[in-house]
């Protein structure tokens, strides 16, 4: 007994011991980072936390409008031809200056036919050193959207990565590991003190960042905890002060807690159901979702709001086109959606004489805010108006060569228009018909060329205005025809405790602690 | 002697090609990297010049024969997940998958004994009893339910423990270990407790069968005919015959830890070779996810082998039989 206490006992010294200090920020993260290199994956996530580190040549603000960062000003001199001033005064981590050559060198780097983003920046041709502190870059042609992508494309330092041998992007294809891959140089707000894969990546203040800090943070602990249950007992237990991701059936539970502060949104991720759409479905059969009348039955079928209600827990926001009010193209209009109606659903499908129709529907079970239970409440609604779908679900790593190669008769998908933030992302990847580097996304096989008339217009229209009308008359077309048929904007809910005085959370669900101030 | 170690070898070769083999059959049906590797943006030119550098479109055979080659040069490939060295990712996280299996290994030996002594000597008896029902809980309860429990009572409870993470290490060479610091053997109390509940009960369920068995052989009864002392019967004479097949079945086990640790590192976020292959799955890194199969189906390999060597020793029908 004497023996279990002292055990005990060393176990709450060891447990206080850990405690960080007041300026030390724990971040409980659902999963860790693929690798330091911002160029080693187009993964999201890992670039949008080495947005800490390195910085691109423009950002967004707090309302997800473009700002200055690294480039102080632009001009475009003619439609395929962008002139880009850097700020002065700005240092990377290891002292040396920001000068053209480093963005000369980033995009040839980012844009090597080897590098895994290079359809992040999908216009660009090359880039001219006019003086140290100009570059100018060329398109292939007009492209409106150029200040967007480069949003994401962070700036090396050419004599870095001249020096360390990676001037080249690292690929998985080779057998060389990249020193970017383990080593940063950047000119964030934080520099990577140390870092082991899995169990913590430590950032510190950066003294000479350019930009005045918002933040009060010495030191970052990123520490992914992939299970979710473990997370919100970390920030219950208080060894993590800040989660991105709280579990929404955990909710309750976070809020209940006097220690914890919940903060909630809806996220720009857009979650739709797709078609197969080719001449016949997989099982060789004509194929009935050709029929408008049939996919109209399907959104007749669907309830939303009663998804909202029982699945998302009242925190999702029912969507009635495929864009979230935030993204460029969205308009008020076509975000209304049919009341739901079962009988009419049903007589619908009579109508076109097919009653009690057999198709597969699949679905991934580890991708979405609730996944599964979604799915699961969509067929047995489908089932009360008539169909007879089956559920196939999986983990994405299983069910995606399915819903990409056109087996699947339904499907759905998520979209959030990252790293562009308009609408033509989601236009150009899955609206376009396929063809070229147009509508990789386009799983079920249909064309409009009226649609993508539109689209190819926009894609070189220069002024704003007239391209977002055309992209909106796009959507408009797309929600018409039910080309896809869009659910919801699912929750982002972020958990934090007393410690975190203020973060700032947009739509685009990343994490920016640059402009987080912790309490005194 | 020599014949049969190398008749070993040869076996031991040929279960880890088979489970490459098997491994890399599942591959063909597991689902597209590509897929989950490219990000939104990405066109389908570079998808399919991807694939095609990444070897994706060689068939199975063709991509097996090739790991085969580049592994017996101890080339395992890069991590298409997290661009590293398949090698040093697993000599990276194999320290902590260890040191977790050992010291799960050791509390369960520790803790299962001597309840496995007590249940037999005081059978009939409440204790006794008891501890057999609550074994049966213990044998029947998954690894991550009884982990998510052991957090929620000591860390979000009683705040005692970690929940999550290995704490502080030092680095050895190559070997990294958290038995040197204080904050890295707290962190590995409750998941050593997580993974050894299981061997516990099954140590402590041998155990008990044997005494039993032993207790009623005519030694015992003579050695207590002569007067000996129950606690010198019980502990020097019944005990020790009773732990050949506990050894051995610990050792054995030893392997099977390791695949179980697989669940306990996922709930505890413990950074060992199991989390890793988890990860893996999730991705489908598959140059991970073979040299992970090989590498364990090694230790398993090693593991029986180094058994059936020691009883080839002890036992000297089995070297004739060999």
């Amino acid at each position: 007994m004497i023996y279990a206490r002292t055990l005990l006992g060393a176990l709450a010294a060891a447990s206080l011991a850990g405690a960080a200090d007041a300026d030390t920020l724990r971040w409980g993260a659902p999963r860790d980072i693929y690798s330091l290199d911002p160029y080693s994956y187009g993964d999201s996530y890992t670039i949008a936390f080495l947005n800490h580190v390195y910085e691109g040549l423009v950002r967004y603000d707090a309302d997800l409008e473009i700002e200055p960062a690294l480039a102080t000003e632009w001009e475009v001199i003619s439609p395929s031809l962008w002139r880009f001033t850097l700020r002065d005064g700005v240092k990377f981590h290891d002292g040396s200056d920001l000068t053209a050559d480093d963005v000369i060198a980033s995009l040839a780097r980012v844009s090597h036919e080897t590098s895994p983003l290079r359809g992040n920046l999908p216009a660009y041709k090359s880039a001219t050193k006019i003086d140290d502190r100009t570059v100018d870059i060329e398109l292939t042609g007009p492209y409106p959207l150029l200040l967007n992508d480069l949003t994401n494309i962070h700036i090396f330092d050419a004599g870095w990565l001249e020096d360390n041998d990676s001037e080249l992007p690292t690929d998985v294809g080779n057998k060389v590991e990249g020193y970017a891959t383990f080593n940063t140089n950047g000119t964030g707000p934080f520099t990577v003190e140390s870092r082991v894969p899995d169990s913590k990546t430590v950032l510190a203040r950066f003294d000479g960042w350019w930009d005045t800090p918002v933040h009060n943070i010495d030191r970052i602990d990123f520490m992914p905890i992939a299970s979710s249950a473990t997370r919100v007992a970390a920030l219950l237990s208080g060894e993590v002060d800040f989660t991105e991701e709280a579990p929404v059936q955990d909710l309750e539970r976070l809020m209940a807690d006097p220690n914890l502060t919940v903060l909630e949104r809806t996220d720009l991720r857009t979650i739709m159901l797709g078609f197969n759409r080719k001449e016949t479905l997989a099982d060789g059969r004509e194929n009935p979702f050709n029929d408008l009348r049939v996919r109209q039955a399907v959104e007749l079928a669907i309830d939303r709001d009663l998804l909202k209600k029982r699945i998302m827990r009242d925190k999702s926001r029912s969507a009635g086109t495929i864009v979230a009010p935030e993204i460029p193209g969205y308009t008020p209009e076509l975000d209304r959606f049919p009341q739901p109606d079962a009988d009419k659903a049903r007589a619908l499908l009579q109508e076109t004489g097919h009653e009690g129709l057999p198709f597969t529907f699949v679905c991934t079970s580890d991708t979405y805010v609730n996944d599964e239970d979604l799915c699961n409440a969509i067929i047995s609604m489908l089932t009360r108006a008539g169909f007879a779908p089956t559920l196939e679900i999986g983990p994405a790593a299983l069910v995606t060569p399915k819903r990409t190669s056109g087996l699947s008769d339904m499907y759905m998908i998520g979209w959030a228009n990252e790293p562009m933030l308009d609408s033509y992302s989601i236009l150009l990847q899955m609206i376009e018909s396929r063809s070229g580097t147009a509508g990789v996304f386009n799983w079920g096989g249909w064309s409009y060329p009226e649609i993508d008339a539109l689209i190819v217009s926009a894609s070189t229209e220069m002024d704003r205005e007239a391209r977002l009308a055309l992209q909106t008359e796009a959507l408009q077309i797309a929600k018409d025809e039910i080309v896809m048929l869009p659910l919801h904007q699912q929750p982002i809910t972020w958990a934090m405790s007393q410690k975190v005085e203020s973060v700032v959370q947009l739509a685009d669900n990343k994490v920016r602690h640059w402009l987080t101030v912790l309490a005194e | 002697m020599i014949a049969f170690i190398l008749k070993r070898l040869f076996n031991a070769v040929f279960v880890m090609l088979a489970v490459a083999l098997l491994a890399f059959a599942i591959f063909g049906v597991a689902g597209d990297p590509v897929e989950l590797m490219a990000n939104e943006q990405m066109s389908q030119d570079d998808r399919d010049a991807l694939r095609e550098r990444m070897g994706l479109n060689d068939g199975m055979l063709v991509q097996y024969a090739k790991f085969v080659a580049n592994a017996v040069q101890g080339d395992f490939g890069m991590s298409w997940r997290n661009g590293q060295e398949v090698i040093g990712l697993i000599a990276q996280r194999f320290p902590a998958t260890m040191e977790l299996v050992l010291v799960a290994t050791i509390l369960s030996l520790v803790v299962g004994l001597p309840l496995g002594v007590l249940t037999a000597i005081g059978r009939g008896r409440w204790y006794a009893d008891s501890l057999q029902f609550v074994s049966i809980i213990g044998v029947s309860l998954p690894s991550f339910v009884v982990g998510i429990l052991l957090i929620l009572v000591f860390s979000v409870m009683l705040g005692i423990a970690p929940a999550f993470g290995r704490g502080e290490v030092v680095q050895l060479g190559w070997w990294s270990t958290g038995l040197l610091t204080p904050s890295g053997r707290a962190a590995l109390v409750l998941p050593a407790i997580s993974l050894s509940l299981y061997q516990i009960t099954l140590i402590m369920r041998l155990v008990r069968a044997e005494m039993l068995e032993v207790m009623r052989t005519d030694f015992i009864k003579f050695a207590r005919a002569r007067g000996v002392s129950q606690r010198v019967i019980w502990f020097r004479h019944a005990l020790r015959n009773c732990l050949m097949p506990v050894v051995t079945m610990t050792a054995m086990n030893v392997g099977a830890l390791i695949a179980f640790a697989l669940i306990t590192e996922t709930v505890f976020q413990w950074p060992g070779m199991g989390m890793l292959f988890v990860q893996a799955v999730t991705f489908l890194d598959f140059p991970v996810m073979s040299a992970y199969l090989v590498i364990v189906s090694f230790i398993f390999v090693t593991l029986n082998t180094a058994v059936d060597i020691a009883y080839a020793v002890i036992d000297p029908r089995l070297r004739e039989a060999a």
